[in-house]
Formats: structure tokens, sequence, C-alpha cells
């Protein structure tokens, strides 16, 4: 039941991935692209899923539990450590690269251009090293 | 060149919107792609990840059902090299993972919940896309 339901959600987010745009890497490029060819409708879906998500989160918070789980799982740090900032410098300068993001870069792939074929791939295995390096750095510092 | 597409660009966005919305409602998961994939790479220290393995398989499916129900096509134009582009999936993958979110989770719902640590996030992968692009387009390739 619960993969039914993730794979409608998941088709609901790629499906809003491509009506937006979004899962063309060169309209995300074009946004970047602030003093050359600028689209800026990249902001506009950042807009709507945010409007949403806002509204839609605090309706569904209210609850005292999910549907299907014991309990909401949210982030609750609130300290700015070094991965948070090295992190995002690394994924935004492969997002300037690429112009794919990771669920852009999931959505495209039935689409099968070259470019895409190889990027997926490679951000899988730097995934995955992610959370190798990860996982031991934590092993280290908790013996 | 691309044509800029407010209308469809805001309704694509909230799909994205209410996707995580009714995944929180489900689940109690903040709706993160860079997560929800890396989670379904070995090794499983909570068991098979099969609702995430349901959420991608539908992320992938999603244009071939949008192409079979629309019947419009998908523009598609990747324009960097190969080995350009191996490089920037492999940063992605990386940095999305070290950083705990891409702009998804960070993104979408990280300012959706008035992170602080988010905002910070999304700011710096912005930042550093906005001066890759400048460097690339403007800088080399001018």
């Amino acid at each position: 039941m619960s993969f039914l339901v993730n794979l409608a959600l998941g088709l609901l987010f790629g499906v809003g991935l491509v009506i937006s745009g979004m899962s063309n890497p060169a309209k995300v490029l074009n946004f970047l692209d602030l003093f050359g060819t600028w689209d800026p409708s990249l902001a506009f879906v950042m807009g709507g899923a945010v409007l949403v998500a806002f509204i839609g989160f605090k309706v569904v918070l209210k609850r005292p539990a999910p549907i299907a789980a014991d309990l909401f799982q949210l982030p609750t740090r609130n300290d700015i450590d070094s991965p948070l900032v090295i992190g995002p410098a690394i994924f935004g300068i492969g997002w300037g690269l690429g112009g794919f993001c990771p669920g852009p870069a999931l959505t495209a792939l039935p689409l099968a251009a070259t470019g895409t074929l190889a990027f997926v791939p490679a951000m899988l295995l730097g995934m995955w090293g992610a959370r190798m390096i990860g996982q031991s750095r934590a092993a280290r510092t908790s013996t | 060149m691309t044509e800029f597409t407010p209308l469809a660009s805001t309704i694509g966005g909230m799909m994205i919107g209410l996707s995580a919305v009714l995944l929180m409602l489900w689940e109690g998961r903040i709706a993160g792609i860079s997560g929800i994939a890396s989670r379904i790479l070995p090794p499983y220290p909570d068991g098979m990840p099969t609702s995430r393995l349901g959420f991608v398989i539908g992320l992938i499916a999603a244009p071939l059902a949008y192409i079979l129900f629309s019947g419009n096509t998908v523009e598609q134009t990747v324009s960097s090299s190969l080995p350009l582009m191996v490089t920037a999936g492999l940063l992605v993958g990386f940095g999305s993972v070290w950083g705990n979110g891409c702009t998804s989770g960070h993104g979408v719902c990280g300012l959706s919940r008035l992170s602080k640590r988010s905002f910070v996030a999304t700011a710096i992968f912005m930042a550093a896309a906005i001066v890759t692009v400048f460097i690339t387009r403007h800088i080399i390739g001018a």
C-alpha cells in the first residue's frame, strides 16, 4: 500500500516537474543565467510549491500523527555546521554545470538524452559516496 | 533561449508542493529527493526502502504518463558535454547528500517550514549555481 501511495506521489511530483518545465536543464540554466538569457520561470515553480507546502504543512501538522506512520519525522536541528555550507556549495556548482538537481534528473531519465544518461549514474555514485564517508566519520566520532 | 512560462510553472510548482504535503500526511516525512534517492542505494540499515523505491519509480515514470495522457512532447535540451555532465552528476549527488538536502528538501520543504538551516542551504546552492553559470557562460564561454 505504501509502495502504491509513494508511486502516485512520485508521479504527481514528476508531472509537476514536467509541466513546470524543470525537467529541461536548459530552462534551469537560463534561470541561473541572471546576466544572459534569463528565464524567471523557476522562481514561479518555487513560489507555487512553497505556497502550497506552507499552507499544507500547517494543516497536516495539526494532526497528532501521519496516516501510515506513528509520528512526524521533522528535522529539529537549528545549528549551522560545516556540511550545511560545504554540501550546498558543491551541489550548487554541479547544478550550475549540468542544469540538473536530483528530482529533475530522475524525471528526465526516460527522455534518454545522452547527457542525462551520463549524469544520473554519476549522481547516484556521488550520493553513495557521501553516505559512506558520512557514516564512517560518524562511526569514528562515536567510538 | 527558453520561453518564460509563469502559469505552467506555477501550476507545476503547486503539484510539487501538493506531493510534498501528501507525503507528510501519509508517512510524516519530508519529500527530499536527494534523501529518497540516496536511500534506495545499499546498504539498507532500516530494511528494504519499498516506499522510497515507489516514489522514485513514480518520478521516472512521470514524463511517460504525461506524454501518454496529454499527447504533448516534453522539451529536453542537454547542452553540456558528457565529461561535464558526469562531473556535474558527481558534484550534485555528493553535495546534496553531504548538505542533507537539495532543491526539494531544503528548497521547497525547508523554506515552507521556515527552517533556518534550509534558508542557509538554499541561499548557498542558489548563489553557487548562479556564479558557476556566470563563469561558464560569460567568462569562459564569452
